[in-house]
This record gives C-alpha cells, sequence and structure tokens, in this order.
C-alpha cells in the first residue's frame, strides 16, 4: 500500500545542497535562535516567577526569579472568591471533556457522510460547510445568546448548555473537515470488502472508519480541550454566576480587584491556569506540530 | 498517497464489488446509502439549522430592530436603517474601533509573519535540536489567546513590570505602556507577534516542498543566496505566504481577550484598544443595544468577506502554485 512517488517531495536524507550552498555560521544560526528562545521564554519564566515571590518580593524584586521561593500565592489564589479556584478549575474540565467527547462524536459523523456516502445535495451541503468555516464567531453571538435565553438555557439549572450544545451538533465545521480529509485517506478498498460481508453504510462505519479514524479523533480531542480550555469570549457571554465560571472568566475577576495584594494570587492561579495545555503540549508536541502542518491549524 | 485516492474503479462504473453487492439490488443500496447520508449528518444539519442559519437570519433582522433583550419579542421595534446610518455616520466610537482594528491588524499582521518566516528559515535546515527549537517558538501560539496570558502581558508592560525592569538595565526609565493611549495599542501588537510561532510552523511545512534542484541550478547561474530567496524562496513559497496571510488577517480582526483583559472590558485607555469584537461586545451586552450589535455584526462579515475575496483576486498576481493549476 506504501507507494513512493519519484518527486520531489520524496523525503531526501541528505542534505544535498550543504556544499553549494554554504550553511555558512552554524554557530551564529545558534545564537540568533538561542537569542530568540530567551525572548520568547521570557514572558513565561517571569510569569512562574513572580507566581512564586511573596508580596514584598513582588514590589521590590522584578527580577526574572524570586530570591525565595514561598508557595503562597497558591495556597491564597486557590482559596480566593468564596466559591475558590477548585471550583472553576472543575467547571473549566467539565465543559472542555464534554466538548471534546461532542466534537469527536458529531464531527466524526458528519465526516463520514461527506467523505463516504452519497446522497443528494451533498456537494452543496459540503460547500455550506465549508462556507461556516469562516464565519466569525462574533456574528453569531448576539442572536444565540438570545436563542438559548429564550429557551431558559442561559442561567439555567445547568448553565453549561449554551456552551455544549453547538459541539455536540458538529457546528465546528474545522474538525468536519480535517477529518473528512483524514478519511478520504483511507482505502475504499476495505468499504467494498466489508460491503461484500454484507456490512451496510452503519456496519462500514462502525467496523472500518471508526477503528481507522483515531488519529484524526486524536488530534480533533487535543485541539478540542485546548481551545475550549481557552476560550473566552463564549464562556464571558453565557456564564453570568459566579459559581458557574470557568477558569478564564474567574481570572477576570482579579482584574477587577486590581489592588497590589492580588497580583500574587493572579499570577499564581495563570500559572495553574496554563498547565493542563502546557503538559498536553509537552505529551503531544510531535502530534500537534505536525497536525498543523497538514492541516494549517491555528493554535 | 497517489494509489490510495486517485483509481478507484468502485466509487462510479460497475466494479466486480459492485457486481456482489447488487445482489440485493442496486437501487436499494443506493437508496440506504443516501438514506444513511442524512441520518450521519443530521447532528450537523440540526447544528446548522439551529445554532447557525437560523441565528443569522435573526441577527438580519435584529440588525433593523431597535432590540434590546429586556423588550419581549412582540414589542420589538422595526427601526430600518437606523442602525446602519447610525454606525456610519453619527457614531464616532464606531469608526474609532474600526481605526484601531485596522491600525492592529496593518501592523501586527506583516511584522507577525516577518518573524515567523525568518525563524522558519532558520530553521529550514535538519539539524539535532531544530525540534525542540520548533517547539519551544510554538508555545505562545498555543497559550494563545488565554486570559492567562493576557494578564500576564498586561503586568509585563506595567510601570514595574519586567519590562521597564529590562529598560532600566540599560538606563532607560520606562513609562507604564499598557496605561499610556498611545502605546496601549502596541502592547497588543508586541503579544500578537509574539506568537509568531502557529505562522512559522506552516511557513517550515511549506520550505519543505521547495525542490532542492531548484537552488542548484539557481546556484549555478551565479545567484547569491539574497537572489536565491528573492526568485527561488519566495515564489515557491507564495502559496503557503497567501494562506498565513489570509488566515492571521482574520485572526487579526477579530482580536478580543488581550484587548479585553488590558482595558478591563472597557477598550480603554481613552480607547486606545476598542477592537471592533470588543466594541460589538460592549454594545450587546453591556449596553444591552442588540439590535445596533447585530448590524455591527453583519458589517463585520461583509467586511471579512471583501477582505478575502480581494485577497483572492489580487492573489492571481503574486501566487505561483507549481503544478501551473490557476485557483
Amino acid at each position: 500500500m506504501v507507494t513512493v512517488t519519484p518527486t520531489a517531495d520524496a523525503p531526501t536524507a541528505a542534505p544535498p545542497t550543504a556544499r553549494r550552498r554554504p550553511s555558512g555560521r552554524p554557530v551564529l544560526r545558534l545564537l540568533i535562535l538561542v537569542a530568540i528562545v530567551a525572548v520568547v521564554l521570557y514572558p513565561l519564566i517571569w510569569m512562574v516567577g513572580t507566581s512564586l515571590k511573596s508580596q514584598e518580593e513582588i514590589v521590590n524584586n522584578v527580577g526574572l526569579l524570586p530570591e525565595r521561593f514561598t508557595p503562597g500565592n497558591y495556597t491564597a489564589g486557590w482559596s480566593n472568591f468564596d466559591v475558590g479556584f477548585g471550583r472553576f478549575f472543575l467547571n473549566s474540565a467539565m465543559v472542555s471533556l464534554l466538548t471534546v467527547v461532542g466534537n469527536g462524536l458529531s464531527c466524526l459523523l458528519a465526516a463520514y457522510a461527506f467523505a463516504r456516502l452519497r446522497f443528494r445535495l451533498r456537494g452543496m451541503w459540503f460547500a455550506v460547510m465549508i462556507g461556516t468555516l469562516l464565519l466569525p464567531q462574533h456574528v453569531l453571538i448576539v442572536p444565540q445568546y438570545i436563542l438559548f435565553r429564550t429557551l431558559g438555557l442561559v442561567g439555567g439549572d445547568w448553565p453549561y448548555l449554551p456552551l455544549l450544545i453547538p459541539q455536540f451538533l458538529a457546528t465546528e465545521a474545522f474538525f468536519v473537515f480535517l477529518m473528512v480529509q483524514f478519511m478520504r485517506g483511507v482505502p475504499r478498498e476495505l468499504d467494498e470488502a466489508a460491503r461484500i460481508d454484507g456490512a451496510g453504510p452503519f456496519g462500514i462505519f462502525r467496523h472500518i472508519i471508526l477503528p481507522l479514524s483515531r488519529p484524526a479523533l486524536v488530534t480533533t480531542a487535543i485541539f478540542s480541550f485546548i481551545w475550549t480550555w481557552n476560550d473566552f469570549f463564549r464562556q464571558l457571554v453565557f456564564l453570568s454566576q459566579l459559581e458557574d465560571y470557568t477558569v478564564p472568566v474567574a481570572l477576570t475577576l482579579f482584574i477587577d480587584s486590581t489592588s497590589q495584594s492580588a497580583v500574587g494570587p493572579m499570577f499564581a492561579m495563570s500559572v495553574l491556569s496554563l498547565l493542563p495545555v502546557f503538559l498536553f503540549f509537552v505529551a503531544f508536541q510531535r502530534m500537534l506540530v505536525e497536525g498543523i502542518n497538514t492541516s494549517g491549524i491555528k493554535g | 498517497m497517489a494509489l490510495t485516492t486517485a483509481p478507484d474503479p468502485t466509487r462510479r462504473g460497475p466494479g466486480s464489488a459492485r457486481a456482489h453487492a447488487s445482489r440485493r439490488g442496486p437501487g436499494r443500496f443506493r437508496h440506504s446509502e443516501g438514506l444513511a447520508g442524512y441520518v450521519f449528518l443530521s447532528p450537523w444539519l440540526i447544528g446548522l439549522m439551529g445554532v447557525t442559519a437560523v441565528p443569522m437570519l435573526l441577527s438580519l433582522y435584529l440588525s433593523f430592530t431597535n432590540y434590546d433583550i429586556l423588550t419581549p419579542f412582540s414589542e420589538v421595534q422595526w427601526v430600518g436603517l437606523a442602525n446602519y446610518e447610525r454606525m456610519f455616520t453619527a457614531d464616532p466610537s464606531y469608526w474609532h474601533a474600526v481605526r484601531v482594528t485596522v491600525t492592529f491588524a496593518l501592523i501586527a499582521v506583516p511584522l507577525k509573519l516577518a518573524a515567523a518566516l525568518g525563524v522558519a528559515l532558520l530553521l529550514n535546515r535538519a539539524w539535532r535540536g531544530v525540534g525542540l527549537f520548533r517547539g519551544l517558538f510554538y508555545l505562545p501560539s498555543l497559550l494563545g489567546g488565554s486570559v492567562a496570558l493576557a494578564i500576564v502581558w498586561v503586568n509585563m508592560f506595567n510601570r514595574d513590570g519586567a519590562f521597564n525592569s529590562l529598560l532600566s538595565l540599560f538606563g532607560i526609565t520606562g513609562k507604564p505602556w499598557v496605561n499610556d493611549p498611545d502605546w496601549a495599542l502596541e502592547t497588543l501588537m508586541v503579544l500578537a507577534i509574539w506568537q509568531f510561532g502557529a505562522p512559522m510552523v506552516i511557513f517550515l511545512a511549506g520550505l519543505k516542498q521547495v525542490p532542492t534542484e531548484l537552488y542548484e541550478a539557481a546556484s549555478v547561474d551565479g545567484a547569491g543566496r539574497l537572489r536565491q530567496f528573492r526568485n527561488v524562496t519566495l515564489p515557491m513559497l507564495s502559496p503557503v505566504i497567501f494562506f498565513n496571510l489570509v488566515l492571521e488577517t482574520i485572526n487579526g480582526f477579530q482580536g478580543f481577550t488581550a484587548a479585553f483583559v488590558l482595558s478591563n472590558g472597557t477598550g480603554g485607555p481613552v480607547d486606545s484598544t476598542l477592537m471592533y469584537t470588543l466594541n460589538l461586545y460592549i454594545t450587546g451586552f453591556t449596553d444591552l443595544e442588540m439590535g445596533y450589535a447585530s448590524a455591527m455584526a453583519w458589517v463585520f462579515l461583509l467586511a471579512i468577506a471583501v477582505i478575502t475575496a480581494v485577497f483572492f483576486s489580487t492573489g492571481r498576481f503574486w501566487v505561483h502554485y507549481s503544478d501551473g493549476e490557476e485557483r
């Protein structure tokens, strides 16, 4: 099944231009890169450093790292705002994980229909789906808010429905598109074989497409999680009760109270809020970067 | 790749597999597949109708009303083009927001792409540790639009933030950048440029596609590295540059989180960070003028459509596809 096309995009192992095009000064290049790394990482290190400084040090020591590491900001931040930050983390985790499930399920179903099944108006629906890729969420937010509010779902018994319902209805066209592209690479001979064995469209989906789509599902899951965890706009609009807040919305509470004493806990909670994304990054670094390579994902 | 997608005889014409399937009758099978297509598509279709299409029509309707969420639907007043008229002729803060947004996109997007391309060129050759650099540069993009990162940024450019302490090393006295109307937007631009990792990764993928023979041919013809960059790299990379340009411009126009955090949701200081989407949010959800906000949203949608169309129509003149195909 593996075919090597003898064209330019076949991987050529050795750098063939090494002699012709003198790469010049590898040391210089390395120095430049290290300098850029320093600039890129500085704010992140400074954030972690500040979160570990005592109140006094935050004011007096603007250096990168604290002279004495103190975890006080973390304990103070964690118990902040009546309900405590743990609650906000739980809320965020729940919304993000359910979004992962919703996106994975619904986008996979839609993608299978687009990639594999023949039905009336498929081309038109596919074009519509591509069209919604370009639709900014800001255009839909006001009417969606009105809609969900009219249905009694904003600030209702379970205030996360307005955030989750769209995710269970495959509205994230990007993931549908990603999966369609992926499924097109799955050999059709497998479908045909299953069909000969008597499988219908559902059987083919269950036994061929679903198990083979795991890489696309994992990519979707990672990006769904990270994007939802980082999302602010929708959560700001739809969540109104303090105990329902997710982490990003809760973090803005710190800005409301810009007293000096809040800076340390604010940094501590900021660090914690980035931790899940950072861990994903460490675990899936290679996959993430390749995922963007092949699909042009915006991080 | 080629083998798995292109030659697929069973797709249209009757192949051997199809003959087997026809035992159950080809018509029946096709019918059931058509039905199955809509069954599988149904969540998406419901979403399209309920969460996208109907709300869009609703917002179009609301843009001609003075809806404010508090009055019931039955009493909504139709005001015709009044919202649009107000936007274009009688609302200085609207035009201010447009200026802020365009300024932001015009400066931040090219600089971000330049940084992305520059670093991608530095990382283009394979050597040990290149993956580490790639990952580190991508990290800020991944943490991206998070509130936490915006908070860090705002504090870094505060009066006694890290940036000023850096400046003081060189004997420069800084200022509270984020509180200065002349500099607040610039700090947001720096934040955007700092997140050059995402377009960089796409550039890297593009650079890998440039055939090395072209460089060899160019250097045989005596082209120096600058000429090679201009006459080989740039044209070969133009589809990727185009892709990044469209993507980043649209993203730039939608910037919200950082502006919200910096100004505590007001667009300040002195409206200097009043991005379009922030203005829309304030209009709809703080001032509760949802009709007017809907009109803003529609103009925004049209503007993005026009910008995309302009990109695609001018792209013909400078985007080269190596297969010679016109897009």
